[in-house]
């Protein structure tokens, strides 16, 4: 759209950014002061220089937090993403049983995420969970808050549960937009299924699946609740991903510094993927108009 | 079309009869979603006797007591009313400081405009584990330490951001000529937008409520963080119930069947736009 030059635009977006500067700008601004600064308690703060991201830098915790989770986003990037694009090119395009489909797919979503948790915590527990006692009816030796690899398991399935759908959605959004005449000169010219897929379908949805992928790792970047819920973090620190680690850190034990340095190089992460984010969105907002 | 998705006739077996893969596939699918929330609706109405000591598929001694707990034990159901408030004091808030946003973003240029909208975006993004504890220290330091506004406002957070995503994804569809034909009518931009634009973009404003409520309504860590008492929410109610010696299950269990309906109650009107919702309107 051919939008006008118009600086009197700015008081129509000065509530919004008033209102945001006053839930974010402050609030990180304290994370910024107390990542500078040290303290010997009774709030007497002194300059301690950059020695908190010396510290942070050389944290052999931070490191491992962050192995953890990466190795989490990577695992259920790499399974959702191929997962809905399949289901997405399952569903039925239109319809009633359409709209059953998304109605239904998109129950998880909902969910609040504490929730999701507790329906796990109980769905994997041997005594009283459904899935727990089938495998140990089968005779699988599955527990997860004992055992490292089966609480990571379970939490990927928990994701894969939550969050599939989401890909499947934006998938499928793109999947409706392909004129049907795409698939009828397909048909001529005999393409097989999967041509049809590479050729017709994949370049159609490349917008919204980059989406998924970005929003999914940002979402699985900043995950705290449901894992909190299932295993706390544990057994031991398995699954301590990041920001269960800087919530133990700033709100259990109360390390102002290092946590607030923890906060800046996380938010730096985030801040570089928002900005990929951006320019993949505007790039399409570009392509459309 | 269906047979162009199914699998190629050369890979099927002879001899087995035709099935609908994509059908299975669906079906494989959806019931792997509905399992665990069957699992949890079927435990709220289990006595905790049963949900300990025998293991069915659906309640042999169907029982409302846990639901009766819950509307009765003002434990539990402060939760949902102190959540309810401030979820919608938080929607309210977010589409009043939203509106007026997005139509500036959809329609004019100005100076610092694609930084700003970007800015927001990273907002959205902002892992809420960076912001708990300076917002318990900011929301105690000016006295609203557990207050429903503390959390409302602290949810704005990234429900605005969302908010002016969503909206400017749907106010972009709307012709520029309706703005300019009604300010040539005469309509000054207050009565413009009121009477004519919002019920235009309708379904944006109904969609990005949607998407406001639910994500101020999933959130837990900071709603827990900036509450102790008076404004505790459901989810801090569960999750403070859990790890206590003889969970009660069952009442747990119809707690959490009660925070996914308000969801699953109005998720079919919203059903086409759910996924533009969570693409934060640009899909």
């Amino acid at each position: 759209m051919n939008k006008t030059v118009n600086q009197k635009a700015w008081f129509l977006v000065l509530p919004v950014l008033v209102l945001v500067a006053f839930s974010a700008v402050i609030p990180l601004m304290t994370v910024v002061n107390y990542s500078v600064q040290d303290t010997f308690g009774q709030n007497e703060f002194f300059w301690s220089g950059l020695i908190w991201f010396e510290d942070m830098l050389a944290s052999e915790r931070m490191w491992d937090a962050l192995g953890r989770q990466l190795m989490f986003s990577g695992i259920i990037l790499a399974i959702q993403v191929p997962l809905g694009i399949f289901v997405a090119l399952n569903m039925p395009k239109s319809g009633v049983w359409s709209s059953v489909c998304l109605v239904l797919m998109s129950l998880p979503l909902l969910i609040p995420w504490n929730v999701v948790g507790t329906i796990w915590q109980i769905f994997g527990r041997v005594d009283i969970g459904l899935l727990g006692y089938t495998l140990d009816a089968i005779g699988i030796n599955y527990n997860y808050t004992q055992d490292t690899l089966d609480a990571w398991v379970t939490l990927i399935v928990m994701d894969v549960w939550h969050w599939t759908s989401l890909v499947a959605l934006l998938a499928f959004a793109g999947l409706k937009s392909i004129p049907d005449a795409y698939y009828q000169a397909a048909k001529i010219d005999q393409a097989s299924r999967w041509k049809v897929f590479r050729y017709i379908e994949l370049p159609k949805m490349t917008g919204v699946l980059t989406i998924a992928i970005l929003l999914r790792f940002m979402d699985s970047f900043k995950i705290y609740t449901e894992p909190f819920v299932v295993t706390g973090g544990g057994p031991g620190n398995a699954t301590t991903l990041l920001s269960i680690d800087l919530v133990k850190m700033a709100l259990g034990q109360f390390d102002l510094g290092p946590a607030a340095a923890f906060s800046i190089m996380y938010f730096l992460v985030i801040l570089l993927v928002s900005w990929v984010f951006y320019t993949v969105m505007t790039n399409l907002d570009k392509q459309e108009g | 079309m269906a047979d162009m998705t199914a699998t190629p006739a050369s890979s099927r077996p002879r001899g087995l009869p035709r099935v609908n893969s994509r059908l299975v596939v669906m079906i494989l699918y959806l019931v792997f979603l509905m399992l665990p929330i069957y699992w949890l609706v079927n435990m709220s109405f289990k006595t905790n006797t049963e949900i300990l000591n025998t293991f069915s598929l659906w309640p042999r001694d169907l029982t409302f007591a846990n639901y009766v707990t819950i509307l009765t034990d003002p434990a539990w159901y402060t939760g949902y009313i102190n959540s309810i408030i401030y979820v919608t004091m938080n929607t309210v808030i977010s589409l009043a400081v939203a509106l007026p946003a997005a139509y500036a973003f959809s329609r004019y240029h100005f100076v610092g405009d694609k930084h700003l909208f970007f800015w927001l975006l990273t907002n959205r993004m902002a892992p809420p584990a960076v912001f708990a504890l300076p917002f318990f220290q900011l929301y105690s330091s000016v006295g609203l330490f557990d207050t429903h506004i503390a959390v409302a406002l602290a949810h704005t957070l990234f429900n605005v951001p969302l908010a002016v995503w969503i909206l400017e994804g749907f106010m972009r569809g709307v012709p520029k000529e309706i703005d300019e034909t009604a300010y040539i009518d005469g309509y000054g931009f207050g009565r413009f937008f009121v009477k004519i634009f919002m019920p235009l973009i309708a379904s944006g404003i109904g969609v990005a409520a949607f998407f406001c409520f639910m994500f101020s309504w999933v959130e837990l860590l900071l709603s827990r963080t900036l509450t102790s008492v008076d404004a505790k929410p459901i989810a801090a109610t569960m999750t403070r119930t859990v790890g206590a010696s003889g969970v009660d299950w069952g009442v747990l269990a119809a707690a959490g069947v009660l925070t996914i309906l308000p969801g699953a109650l109005v998720i079919y009107f919203v059903r086409n736009f759910i996924a533009k919702g969570f693409a934060l309107g640009r899909v």
